[in-house]
């Protein structure tokens, strides 16, 4: 079992924007470098590597040019979004089985200023699966496809864009005191959400995570070492992955129930071990490539019952003092977009105490990756 | 027109395609359970030593849900958005779901029937419009 036997021991980010100039290998190094700075580990003692299987920079370059030890474990997430805690999970268990000691995440990504992978057939074609049964009607980007799973929670469940802009609001309030988000200083009002521009309806532009530039990255040991590091540590105690039954990757369309997907196996199998349940979790951190994921998150990791998630967002619960604080950085939706990974960072900052949106006392945080998609999430605890 | 807009023709997508050119839905199904497929498999799940078989349905549905894409698109769609996509459950599985596109008539473009005016829930019927001479696009009609 893994359960607290590894722990993030050191984090770091690149600064978000639009356009970075540096190139995408360039912020890995950099960010993974300052991350074992924040450790106060030595690039050299590195022996274990995980990063998204869309992460343009090979396991083999990072060690070629950070000067990392013998690499003992590597290994990739898949599903883009739905891969972000997996990556820490399978640290946390290469860490626990001895397969290596001092273990490496990261994700950097130019998608403020790279190019939209739904524009592009080739490379999109392995993130849809069944690509060939929706985008010949129009069903290009992912926007449009949770807009169809949108609508039918709308109808089946009554969730209105009330609820929706109750996410996105939550998301920038955070972004606005943390000066790291790319929305930092840049408030949103309901009214703003209301009049904003369509992407795909129901989906308005701020219903859509940001586009941005930007790298993370985590160091990991066991919880023996991480006792002695820099930073407090923070503990990795449950971690799940879920490929629903018959699910399909974003355009989940064709199970049997679609607002039924990936998410729910992998929260089963989260909890299965972990001695903190739902109403145990002080904060969390859920993915939020678009609003309606939140509510969808909600339900199939525990925080409310099956419809009841539109509901749980209202009188501010997504905030800091709510029911439910999630996205304290901001998320996707507001600090910056880089596959899920900040929500990880964050995570760990909230169990430091050093959150710019502390919860007080958190003594647990959940991370998820992406609802719609083949997926992972992690609790960490202090 | 890009390639973007048309399906990979293969062993596994060719046999719809080719009920859609002679005006007919086809889909999947178990040759054990008779259970409907869709989107196709190499296997049943429900059979898995067995290929799927092809059968022909009525090409009657309801509306599941719908949406409607506004730029940025890729330009063949820019061009003629706002449009709407609907998903429909076939009348013989109701699990069974198409994506596709709610039209005036059988000749109508893509962008003819407002987003507000589509219900979910309301019934349809499929009717094929040529793309290209080997590709008969499934669309749907209200059924009156």
């Amino acid at each position: 079992m893994l359960k607290d036997r590894a722990a993030v021991v050191g984090i770091a980010e690149t600064p978000f924007a639009k356009h970075l100039l540096p190139t995408e290998t360039e912020l890995a190094c950099d960010v993974v470098l300052a991350a074992l700075e924040d450790a106060g580990i030595k690039p050299s003692e590195v022996d274990g590597l995980a990063s998204y299987n869309m992460e343009t920079t090979a396991e083999h370059e990072l060690a070629k040019n950070l000067g990392l030890g013998d690499v003992t474990f590597f290994a990739q997430t898949s599903h883009g979004g739905g891969g972000g805690p997996g990556t820490v999970g399978l640290l946390a268990m290469a860490i626990a089985t001895g397969q290596c000691r001092v273990g490496v995440a990261w994700r950097s990504r130019k998608r403020g200023s790279g190019k939209r992978i739904w524009a592009d057939k080739a490379a999109s074609a392995p993130l849809v699966t069944a690509a060939n049964w929706s985008r010949p009607w129009g069903v290009i980007r992912p926007a449009d496809e949770i807009a169809l799973l949108t609508q039918r929670y709308m109808h089946e469940y009554g969730m209105t864009r009330d609820h929706l802009a109750n996410v996105a609001i939550a998301a920038r309030k955070h972004a606005n005191n943390n000066p790291l988000a790319c929305m930092y200083g840049r408030p949103l009002t309901r009214e703003q959400y209301m009049a904003a521009r369509w992407i795909s309806k129901p989906l308005c532009l701020f219903d859509n995570c940001l586009e941005s530039d930007g790298a993370l990255a985590v160091v990991l040991v066991g919880a023996d070492r991480a006792r002695d590091c820099r930073q407090r540590p923070v503990y990795v105690h449950a971690f799940g992955q879920g490929i629903g039954q018959q699910t399909h990757s974003m355009i989940n369309f064709f199970n049997d129930d679609p607002l039924r997907g990936s998410s729910w196996p992998c929260a089963e199998q989260l909890y299965r071990e972990s001695d903190f349940k739902a109403a145990d979790i002080d904060v969390a951190q859920l993915y939020d490539a678009f609003t309606p994921l939140i509510p969808f998150s909600l339900e199939a990791y525990g925080f409310c019952d099956v419809g009841e998630g539109a509901a749980f967002t209202e009188n501010g619960a997504l905030e800091v003092g709510g029911r439910l604080p999630i996205n304290t950085s901001g998320g996707g939706l507001s600090e910056a977009y880089v596959h899920g990974f900040n929500m990880i960072n964050e995570g760990v900052r909230q169990l430091r105490g050093t959150s710019t949106n502390q919860v007080v006392d958190a003594r647990s945080c959940l991370v998820t990756g992406g609802a719609p998609v083949p997926t992972s999430a992690i609790i960490l605890r202090s | 027109m890009s390639d973007l807009l048309l399906p990979e023709l293969d062993e596994l997508t060719s046999p719809f395609w080719e009920g859609c050119r002679n005006g007919e839905l086809r889909v999947q199904a178990c040759p054990d359970t008779g259970q409907l497929i869709h989107p196709p498999r190499y296997r049943s799940p429900w059979s898995p030593q067995h290929a799927p078989r092809w059968v022909t349905v009525s090409g009657l549905g309801r509306i599941w849900s719908k949406a409607e894409p506004h730029p940025p698109l890729i330009p063949q769609f820019a061009a003629i958005a706002p449009y709407n996509v609907v998903i429909v459950a076939l009348e013989e599985d109701p699990s069974i779901r198409l994506v596709g596109n709610l039209i005036a008539d059988a000749n109508a473009p893509i962008n003819s029937v407002p987003f507000e005016e589509i219900r979910i829930g309301a019934r349809v019927r499929a009717v094929f419009q040529r793309v290209t001479d080997d590709l008969f696009f499934p669309r749907w009609i209200l059924e009156r």
